[in-house]
């Protein structure tokens, strides 16, 4: 780990001149997106059984590809730690980080990074075994709790013990697989991380009634794709792209209509400019007229890709709640295409 | 010469490029090199820490508890690893097929398999295979606790019965930085005095029997004058133990030694005790055989040769290369992070590293305490050596 973050800071040293140089050029000269994803959460980011990457975040990257290139294959997977990932990306080691990553100021700010929106309102939760008899998170003084190291999560649970003058044991691990191991060995009595992960985790469990994932949400965990400092018309590509996803579940374009829609002017101009039948949008960003189109045809909309990877039909079986769109009370919003 | 020296400047300027590429380049990134974030309150917390901390404490406090927890499992590492290679490398020499076989078995898988792997697989053995703390629990549990119900031995670490004193000296602050125990500062004072006394006698003893012939009886009263003030101490310090008790959720009281501290301690003991068990067997074969044989004409047994002939002269060649092993356990005891022990990579290198995104500074300074422990290392073990190396006069 100690020479990833050596080889990480050397290079660093040595790539920054490219940093500064137009990214989507040089996406363009290689031929692919490079996708900085997590290591292995199931329903965001995971191999499946003959090794494709499958996954929410995996499928926003899918997207970002499609829109360039028009295929939502050009893309490859760069697997990366919590504790690695900022400084990979900072060293170019991928175009875009799409991790399951909380929108922080310092990391918006100090680490140089930008945030391109949220594709996922999350909110830090805790995991108990079913037997414990453990019905809230405030009756978990002197517990064991495993964390994984260099997340936020880390420090809103050293806070929520703190100001519930609550004692606890961490059990610092590295990654997830390796929290799955402990806690489902009872090497510790809690599991703490973003609730979308607990659900992840808990599908995986031989059992999942064993388990039971606690009422509290002890903080605002909004997840999106980031990309380093200093390229912003890379940056504004790929919010675009998140936000062509949230208009087109808003619209009802999905996968299985849009080439229909896009094959003349529609009656509604906001589809028609996404879409490319009107006005020339996409040479204000730099990408190809049907962009939108191969995106939504490749990859479907937000909501297809929920559905598809977490939804109330998939073994992580998450509800839209509040990532369902404003205009069925949720928060997912997008800006007007225009 | 003159090709020497155009040499070491052309060196000397890549060297002064790198550096001052390195600080320009972070410059435009806007993130000169700066240390402030060392006095940061480090907002998380550590779970094995012997002097004070919480998660308001500093950044720099946090990287003090991890440097304790490095030499923690540096020094009893190396301990465990000299003990076992000697052991392992004079049996290997053993007489004995069997006793022989199983010690070359014992060096050559530890030494064949990457220490990484040995710390995780001890560690996934712990965890799985030791009862878990519900099962000490109900009317009739599973499990049960060692010892008088004084040892618990669970998957999440072994609780010992901790040591106190009902009418103790009190603690001492040392810099306002940490807190020494008055009582044990005592205890050791007088079991170190009373070992020295014991050395006088000895000494005496040895005089009066290379002066007269005859050895009279101290083994008593040298035992005697270790063990007893102690003792006369302890009880005047009114010492009992507490034992761990299962409360909540875990146990609670006692000394806890977290299974992540004893999986890195065995892991690193065995790996490195296979590269010491043949530091100590090559050191024995380079003594010439002339010498044993001599020994055994005059009588001694092969223990005593052992003792007396052969390791003394051995240690000079074993102490040298021995210094390195101790060098490779400290610096191996960085993989900590892999089974969640909470080092000064844990800390420094780890979480203060990723939560405030200082990456050049925190290696750096990471890389300054290790170069400091291990100068320490070789300083000490290089003075041991002066002392036990032929003089020649």
């Amino acid at each position: 780990m100690k020479i990833r973050f050596l080889i990480a800071a050397i290079a660093a040293v040595f790539v920054t001149g490219s940093a500064y140089s137009a990214t989507l050029d040089d996406v363009m000269a290689r031929g692919n997106l490079e996708c900085g994803v997590s290591t292995g959460l199931v329903g965001f980011a995971s191999p499946d059984a003959e090794g494709e990457w499958e996954g929410f975040d995996v499928d926003y990257c899918r997207a970002l590809a499609a829109a360039i290139f028009g295929d939502s294959n050009a893309v490859e997977f760069t697997p990366v730690s919590t504790k690695n990932r900022f400084t990979a990306l900072a060293a170019g080691e991928f175009d875009i980080l799409a991790r399951n990553t909380t929108w922080t100021f310092s990391r918006d700010t100090d680490l140089k990074q930008t945030f391109l929106g949220i594709n996922f309102y999350d909110g830090q939760g805790f995991m108990v075994r079913a037997d414990l008899g453990v019905s809230s998170a405030s009756e978990l003084d002197g517990a064991s709790v495993c964390i994984q190291t260099g997340t936020t999560t880390e420090l809103n649970l050293a806070d929520f013990f703190r100001v519930n003058g609550m004692s606890y044991e961490p059990v610092p691990i590295e990654d997830n697989a390796e929290a799955k191991e402990q806690f489902f060995a009872q090497a510790c009595d809690a599991y703490t991380t973003d609730r979308s992960g607990l659900a992840s985790t808990r599908a995986a469990a031989e059992n999942p009634d064993d388990y039971v994932v606690l009422p509290e949400v002890v903080s605002k965990e909004p997840l999106g794709p980031l990309v380093r400092h200093g390229d912003d018309q890379w940056a504004d590509i790929g919010r675009w792209v998140l936000n062509a996803l949230i208009i087109a579940e808003e619209k009802g374009l999905t996968s299985a209509n849009v080439r229909e829609m896009a094959s003349a002017p529609t009656n509604d101009p906001e589809i028609n400019r996404l879409l490319g039948t009107e006005g020339t949008y996409a040479d204000m960003v730099g990408l190809p007229n049907d962009w939108a189109v191969n995106l939504i045809e490749q990859v479907g909309n937000y909501g297809e890709i929920f559905e598809r990877n977490i939804g109330v039909n998939t073994p992580i079986g998450l509800t839209r709640g509040v990532n369902d769109l404003w205009t069925n009370g949720g928060l997912i919003y997008a800006p007007p295409y225009r | 010469m003159t090709i020497q020296i155009v040499a070491l400047a052309g060196f000397m300027l890549l060297i002064s490029w790198l550096i001052s590429n390195t600080i320009q380049n972070l410059e435009t990134l806007g993130k000169g090199v700066e240390l402030w974030f060392l006095f940061e309150p480090s907002s998380y917390d550590i779970n094995q820490k012997l002097i004070e901390y919480s998660s308001r404490s500093t950044h720099l406090r946090a990287a003090f508890v991890g440097l304790i927890n490095t030499l923690i499992v540096a020094v009893l590492g190396c301990i465990t690893a000299t003990v076992l290679g000697i052991a392992i490398g004079i049996l290997r020499l053993s007489n004995n097929w069997i006793v022989a076989k199983i010690m070359t078995c014992w060096v050559e898988i530890f030494r064949n398999v990457p220490v990484l792997l040995w710390i995780v697989f001890t560690m996934a053995v712990l965890i799985e295979s030791l009862p878990r703390p519900a099962t000490f629990r109900g009317e009739n549990p599973e499990s049960s606790l060692l010892f008088w119900d004084s040892v618990a031995i669970t998957n999440r670490g072994t609780y010992l019965p901790e040591p106190f004193f009902s009418n103790g000296l009190g603690d001492i602050s040392i810099f306002g930085i940490f807190e020494v125990s008055l009582d044990l500062v005592a205890f050791l004072i007088v079991l170190f005095a009373g070992i020295f006394v014991s050395n006088i006698l000895k000494k005496r003893a040895d005089k009066t029997q290379q002066t007269t012939g005859h050895r009279p009886l101290v083994w008593p009263y040298r035992i005697a004058v270790v063990v007893i003030p102690p003792i006369i101490l302890l009880y005047i310090l009114g010492f009992y133990l507490g034992k761990p008790e299962l409360k909540g959720f875990n146990f609670q009281g006692g000394i806890y030694l977290r299974n992540s501290l004893i999986a890195l301690w065995i892991a690193l003991s065995c790996y490195t005790s296979a590269f010491i068990a043949e530091i100590v067997r090559a050191g024995i074969l380079a003594v010439s055989k002339g010498q044993t044989e001599a020994a055994y004409s005059l009588g001694l047994r092969p223990g005593l040769t052992m003792n007396l002939i052969i390791l003394p002269q051995a240690l000079r060649v074993i102490i040298p290369p021995l210094i390195s092993q101790f060098l490779n356990l400290t610096k191996n005891s960085s993989l900590a992070i892999s089974v969640g022990y909470m080092d000064i990579t844990g800390t420094l290198g780890g979480i203060t590293l990723n939560q405030t995104g200082r990456e050049l500074e925190s290696i750096l300074l990471l890389m300054l305490v290790f170069l400091g422990i291990s100068l320490g290392i070789s300083a000490v073990m290089n003075w041991y050596n002066s002392t036990v190396k032929i003089k020649e006069r």
